[in-house]
């Protein structure tokens, strides 16, 4: 790559000063795109650009919001007004009582907290081993380090279903322990650690930290264990932020995985509850019980939406 | 690195009482070495010796660096790097939990191209990928572009595109599958109705299944594609299309000469992993069609989980190791074999 530093936002500045950065960036002479300031005054192109503005904004509505918004009417409307009529408007008045039967009737309150202890867990354990070998193979760097780090860039390269099969076997049998972990949460936070990618996206994030500091501190008389835990640590933030949203998102979305080994109704998370009670469920609560199972990760991209939609930069970042 | 490698040289000719002396070969090889002109050579090898040694290896901190990659190594090695072996391995055995594994050689190979349901799968997989590249390939590239040249919205649109890829996929796919009522009152067939259309059958027949599923998946997919679209715009150099309005180039010019070559590498990219994503589809088949009607959505993966998971006469593990062994094979070969034939046409 080789534009210049600050046209390329980084990992680094995803978090940092992104506000300030934006204003001055509008402020100054907006980049040009494919229509010049000149084609974007010729009357033709004015009126086929706001056409197809329009037609561009219609069409993100309708396939991005639509459906989610129908979700939202249908969870308060009555179960019969949904099945005869599923675009009318409320038009017999609303039945706010999908939702409590939903959280109470149906125990989607009981799922919704294990969906949150499991992604709790799995994004401790991502982030623990993200972090500590993110500091070892790019602050410390030792010699073996290269080995290690193509070995987990190589399993970026393994289909995940390769490891189906041999990953169910070890956590029903799983080495020291001697019990299965089978329906404990420990069967889904483990393997979710053995994430590549975080591990990579952190050690580029680590490698491009100033060793200077590093130095400074160890001058200073700061051990290892010191500089991971007040100098590396506070200054990763960014990176930090980033692995967790797309921890608790990922885990949140997961479904194939809990499905096979969290088989206790007890402990199951949404992703996995949800297919097996709409059988048996009315559609109004079911409807109901699906709205509850999206707030936190719509709420969730729309609170780190910067961090989504730069997290598409990064993807177009391999190009260089 | 750098300091270390500097002290390291730097102590070597200080006094060898700290450096405590291998044993057997050490002695020998100072006292055959000449003295005078060797002494740089024996104060390398020292050195290097030196660095080696387990004691002066964890004074400066080796066990502390391997303390902080014990998380990786532990959580890595047990359910990555040996799962990734040990498929391999099982895929030449027979593996019933009850008795010891027996090697099998490539029977399991050989059991999964006589079950005529592999084909199907096969077949079925393909057409996924095929008509998902139809739908899911051109509009968001299309949409990309669209939305890079508008102004003031940017930002909302970006945001309307991504939504779908944030519901859950379980509550996505769950959603559609109301959405693919088949009745004349489910909510595709009411839209349909207002356009005079009669109505569908959606995933229930056999015919209409597979792009039902397709459908849903690029809806579910396609923002992503256009965020990565939308990075790599903002990349293409406003000069190149300065240069062409020099040249006199209309908007289709500009788009056809500047902006498509500017992003065929991303485009290659996108393309590639988009095969790889549908050749392994599974939570669209397992949840609306479970692999139905009549084996007309059953998929690899779902054929993989079949033969592992809901076997009635227990788990063919070799054989679902087998056929993941094989997909991932067939991947790797496809994506080399790819980027070779692409590297050419980038490169220019």
């Amino acid at each position: 790559m080789t534009t210049t530093a600050p046209a390329e936002p980084g990992v680094q500045d995803t978090v940092v000063t992104p506000r300030r950065r934006r204003s001055r960036q509008v402020a100054e002479e907006p980049e040009r795109g494919i229509l010049s300031a000149a084609d974007r005054r010729r009357p033709q192109v004015r009126v086929l650009g706001t056409i197809v503005n329009v037609v561009l904004g219609v069409c993100l509505v309708v396939i991005g919001l639509v459906p989610l918004l129908w979700l939202l009417k249908s969870a308060v409307t009555p179960t019969q007004d949904t099945l005869t009529q599923p675009l009318a408007l409320f038009p017999n008045g609303f039945a706010f009582s999908n939702l409590f039967k939903a959280w109470n009737d149906v125990k989607i309150g009981d799922f919704f907290f294990n969906t949150i202890w499991m992604a709790a867990g799995e994004w401790a354990v991502q982030l623990l081993v993200a972090t500590t070998a993110g500091y070892a193979l790019s602050v410390l760097r030792p010699k073996y380090g290269k080995i290690i780090s193509g070995l987990v860039l190589a399993t970026l390269f393994v289909p995940a279903v390769v490891l189906l099969v041999p990953l169910y076997l070890t956590i029903l049998h799983p080495p020291l322990i001697g019990h299965s972990l089978i329906n404990t949460f420990w069967a889904v936070w483990l393997p979710a650690g053995a994430s590549a990618f975080n591990v990579l996206l952190v050690m580029r994030f680590f490698d491009a930290l100033p060793r200077e500091v590093f130095e400074a501190a160890k001058t200073d008389g700061a051990g290892t264990f010191r500089l991971f835990w007040s100098v590396v640590l506070p200054m990763s933030k960014p990176i930090i932020g980033v692995v967790s949203v797309f921890a608790i998102n990922a885990a949140w979305a997961d479904f194939l995985w809990p499905n096979l080994v969290l088989t206790n109704i007890g402990i199951q998370p949404l992703s996995v509850r949800l297919p097996q009670i709409q059988s048996s469920t009315d559609l109004g609560v079911y409807l109901a019980a699906l709205t509850i199972a999206t707030l936190i990760p719509v709420a969730i991209f729309l609170i780190f939406q910067r961090t989504f939609l730069r997290g598409g930069g990064l993807g177009g970042a391999v190009k260089g | 690195m750098t300091s270390t490698v500097t002290r390291a040289t730097t102590d070597a000719p200080g006094p060898p009482a700290i450096v405590p002396a291998a044993p057997g070969r050490g002695p020998a090889s100072n006292r055959s070495s000449a003295p005078g002109s060797r002494t740089d050579d024996s104060a390398r090898a020292l050195a290097r010796r030196r660095r080696h040694n387990p004691i002066t290896w964890v004074q400066r901190g080796g066990l502390t660096t391997l303390l902080f990659l014990l998380p990786l190594l532990i959580i890595f090695g047990v359910f990555s790097w040996t799962p990734i072996v040990e498929s391999v391995i099982m895929s030449f055995q027979k593996t019933n939990l009850v008795t010891a594994p027996v090697f099998v050689g490539w029977d399991n190979f050989v059991a999964v191209f006589r079950d005529p349901v592999f084909w199907v799968a096969l077949r079925n997989t393909g057409y996924f990928a095929a008509l998902a590249l139809l739908f899911g390939y051109p509009i968001p590239l299309v949409a990309a572009v669209l939305m890079s040249e508008v102004r003031r919205m940017k930002g909302l649109y970006s945001v309307l595109a991504y939504l779908p890829v944030v519901i859950p996929p379980v509550v996505s796919v769950l959603l559609w599958k109301i959405f693919y009522d088949a009745g004349p009152t489910g909510v595709f067939n009411t839209i349909l109705s207002w356009v005079g259309i009669p109505p569908q059958p959606w995933i229930q027949d056999a015919a209409t299944a597979m792009p039902s599923l397709v459908l849903q998946a690029t809806w579910a997919g396609a923002g992503g594609t256009i965020i990565i679209y939308l990075a790599a715009l903002t990349s293409v150099s406003p000069d190149l299309y300065d240069a062409a309005e020099v040249d006199g180039a209309s908007i289709w010019g500009k788009i056809w000469h500047v902006t498509l070559p500017q992003l065929r590498g991303i485009l290659f990219i996108t393309l590639i992993l988009q095969i790889i994503a549908t050749a392994q589809v599974f939570l669209q088949p397992f949840l609306f069609t479970g692999g139905g009607p009549v084996n007309s959505t059953t998929t690899i993966l779902l054929l993989i989980y079949q033969y592992a998971f809901t076997n009635s006469l227990g788990g063919a593990y070799g054989q679902a190791t087998a056929l993941s062994i094989m997909l991932a094979a067939f991947l790797a070969v496809l994506s080399v074999v790819y980027f070779r034939l692409t590297s050419r046409w980038s490169d220019e």
